[in-house]
């Protein structure tokens, strides 16, 4: 027969002050594993959200980046023909060439400067991606005006709307800014691709092109054509599948804090054990009682065992609960596929939480063993004399 | 309080699983907190920097270190008063045998030959090995450190396949040399890469290393060279060597803030524990300390005793800690991932002397509130206690 659980309950409230100390220092293990998870899981949020099933990217032959990748405006026009590119309603192929560089723009976090990526694009560009103005305008073609991505306008002073921002051959200025939701475009500065072609020297230079496809099934059918034409010359991905290699940017930063967290677990389960152990000592007269009524060695191992698991759990909430002020917090990572940072945002979701959860009952149930077997092991006699 | 040292001992080795636990959760802890702090010290001030380190200046793109400069600008670097000596410094991608290992990941830097050893005065070879660098085209220098780890010996042919250039560089190694800041670099002649490089390309560099004359002159040096190119098509950032470090660590994202907040939490996680099983230790002596109170040991003396238990087992923690971290420190140094930075990781006296320090606040702060209400208990209801 099994001893009822709120037995375990009231044990844990008697000694409140043991038990919270011992649950805090769980949640303090826990939340640091989550809020590690947390910004892995936001970063592939931002990279995921930023390709589109229907998209292909167009690089130079063996180009991995945009950034290191050229592309001239007669490659351009012979891509554009091809017969899998989506057409808008003004009958214009959805393709747009585009020029990326990156500039050096002082923020809050690194006064000394940070690299962001500049995208110079044309009206096909804007409107192949999910993006909306949410302060003042577009940047009009010809002019020297950007619109920044919402995390750069809040990361970066210089770069607040109306404001000048120097690059290439002279000032630009910020007219808009745009909400990306939550893409790697929120960590951009665009402008127009003639203007900064221009001051570049790289008007036959371009970065890459982005296509659309006419439909999900053409999209494999593209690519290979694309990458098949020798005369263009080009490798041609899908959209998600570039972006998707780009979270291995914050691989430095999930191995540090998994390491921290399984150092930390191993603290955690030595002060689990010492709680536990005390609680079993101090109960001794209590087990032997338990056994005189007659549970089995077994129970007492199960119910210690789980006391053992009930008081980890509480230290997993209060972990999850440590780390869920973390949620919606924006931080920034340097990628070195784009030489600039992105910015995005810690997400802490149920799961993140879960495996924080399931860490500390693991974290219980090493700590509970021992003291749990010590306590079964207890002759009664014995137990009913220490007490 | 030194005569009361036998009776402190005496306490804190009274219930032994107890402090063997608890010396076991905050060492490993302290050990985490050791750590964590070696690498702050190596990852934002990088080792010590030595004196021929002070005098080198990097100079690259202001745009980004992806983005070329002219080589012509070697010349005009080479005018500016102040500069002993300027050569170019190309990073070669590129792989070696098999770039999945991450044994294979090494720089390879191309500068010019006559120019390497006066910029790494520091730099130790003997000197009929740089006589052969400097004559042999094909030739190649590399850390010793690197040569070691790769089983190398003097006259190896070394293959390695470009990615960013379209090259493949057949090298004969001709040196070994020894220098504290550089443990993962192979260095070889930069004429040989223009050589082989298709006209359109040969004529760029991604970076210059420059020597001031002096200390004094290191910072109008990097001035004066921004200020000779800015408003050029390729404006330059200089900074020192270290500087530029220093910013790569800023691409990790704000590893700065992570570290201190992880090093917060340990610290707080380790004044539970601490504080838990002082005031078990408490809770348990309440009678005997009434005993010892009429006995005629006044409230301090208790405070003192109960203290200077806390600081035992957290000075014991603490060392232990010390111990695994410089042994974990060792263990870094030694793989064979090829992290410059991991090289330099140690745990010197001065952090081991900080996490002590540590150690004897947090054991000193958590055994205030059980020991001053030891301390402070009348005698007539410690007697009455029953635990």
């Amino acid at each position: 027969m099994a001893i009822p659980i709120t037995y375990n309950l009231r044990n844990l409230t008697v000694r409140k002050a043991t038990t919270l100390m011992t649950a805090f220092g769980i949640g303090l293990t826990v939340a640091v594993l989550v809020a590690d998870f947390a910004l892995v899981n936001g970063l592939r949020q931002a990279f995921q959200s930023t390709g589109d099933p229907l998209h292909v990217l167009v690089l130079r032959k063996g180009g991995t980046a945009e950034l290191s990748s050229a592309m001239s405006r007669s490659v351009y026009r012979d891509m554009i023909t091809n017969p899998g590119i989506a057409r808008n309603s003004a009958g214009e192929p959805m393709a747009s060439l585009e020029m990326v560089t990156v500039i050096s723009l002082a923020s809050i976090d690194s006064p000394s400067g940070m690299s962001i990526s500049v995208r110079g694009l044309g009206p096909i560009g804007i409107e192949l991606r999910h993006v909306r103005i949410v302060e003042g305008r577009w940047f009009r073609p010809g002019h020297r005006e950007v619109v920044v991505g919402r995390s750069v306008a809040k990361r970066y002073p210089q770069a607040r709307l109306g404001n000048q921002i120097h690059f290439g051959k002279g000032m630009w200025k910020v007219v808009g800014v745009m909400d990306a939701g939550q893409s790697a475009f929120n960590s951009e500065i665009w402008g127009d691709l003639n203007q900064i072609t221009a001051d570049y020297n790289r008007q036959d230079a371009a970065s890459s092109v982005l296509l659309r496809a006419t439909d999900a099934a053409a999209v494999p059918a593209l690519i290979n054509s694309l990458n098949d034409d020798r005369r263009l010359n080009v490798t041609a991905v899908r959209e998600q599948t570039y972006y998707d290699n780009q979270t291995s940017a914050g691989a430095p930063l999930q191995i540090l804090g998994i390491f921290v967290s399984i150092i930390m677990a191993v603290g955690s389960c030595f002060a689990a054990m010492n709680t536990m152990f005390a609680a079993v000592s101090r109960r001794a007269a209590e087990i032997g009682t338990l056994r005189v009524l007659g549970f089995s060695r077994f129970s007492i191992l199960t119910s210690f065992f789980f006391e053992s698991l009930l008081l980890a759990g509480a230290g997993g909430l209060i972990g999850c609960l440590l780390a869920l002020p973390l949620n919606g917090m924006t931080t920034g990572v340097g990628s070195f596929a784009t030489f600039s940072e992105i910015a995005f945002n810690f997400r802490v979701t149920p799961s993140v939480m879960l495996p924080g959860l399931l860490f500390a009952l693991l974290l219980g149930a090493v700590g509970g063993l021992l003291p749990a077997r010590s306590a079964a092991r207890q002759e009664i006699l014995v137990a009913l004399r220490e007490g | 309080m030194t005569k009361y040292l036998p009776l402190i001992l005496k306490n804190s080795l009274r219930n032994r699983k107890r402090t063997g636990l608890t010396v076991a959760s905050i060492g490993v802890s302290f050990c985490l907190l050791a750590f964590l702090l070696a690498m702050y010290r190596v990852l934002f001030y990088g080792g010590q920097q030595t004196p021929a380190q002070a005098l080198r200046l990097f100079t690259h793109n202001r745009v980004s270190l992806a983005q070329p400069m002219p080589a012509s600008y070697e010349a005009k670097i080479a005018s500016v008063p102040g500069v002993q000596a300027v050569t170019s410094w190309q990073w070669f991608g590129g792989v070696y045998k098999d770039a999945r290992d991450p044994k294979n990941f090494f720089m390879r830097m191309a500068a010019e030959p006559a120019k390497v050893f006066t910029i790494f005065s520091e730099m130790q070879i003997p000197e009929a090995q740089k006589q052969a660098f400097e004559h042999d085209r094909t030739g190649c220098i590399a850390a010793k450190a690197l040569a070691d780890r790769l089983g190398w010996k003097l006259g190896q042919r070394i293959t390695i396949v470009g990615d960013i250039f379209p090259v493949t560089l057949e090298l004969t190694l001709v040196g070994e040399f020894d220098t504290p800041n550089h443990d993962e670099m192979l260095i070889f002649n930069h004429d040989y890469l223009r050589e082989s490089l298709p006209p359109n390309i040969r004529d760029i560099v991604s970076a210059f290393l420059v020597e001031a004359d002096t200390p004094h002159d290191v910072p109008l040096v990097a001035k004066a060279i921004d200020t000779m190119f800015a408003n050029s098509p390729a404006e330059t950032k200089t900074e020192t060597e270290r500087a530029f470090q220093l910013s790569f660590v800023s691409f990790l994202g704000n590893l700065k803030l992570f570290l201190m907040a992880i090093c917060g939490a340990v610290t707080f996680t380790i004044l539970l524990v601490s504080g838990n099983t002082l005031s078990m230790a408490v809770r348990e002596r309440v009678r005997e300390i009434g005993i010892l109170k009429t006995l005629g040991f006044t409230p301090g003396t208790i405070l003192g005793i109960i203290l200077g238990e806390a600081g035992v087992v957290a000075v014991a923690g603490g060392a232990i800690g010390c111990a695994l971290a410089a042994v974990m420190c060792g263990m870094l140094r030694n793989a064979e991932v090829g992290m410059q930075f991991l090289k330099l990781l140690r745990l010197t006296p001065a952090i081991g002397a900080l996490t002590l320090a540590v150690a004897i606040i947090t054991g000193l702060v958590s055994a205030l509130p059980p020991a001053s209400r030891a301390a402070r208990t009348a005698i007539l209801a410690s007697l009455r206690y029953t635990g």
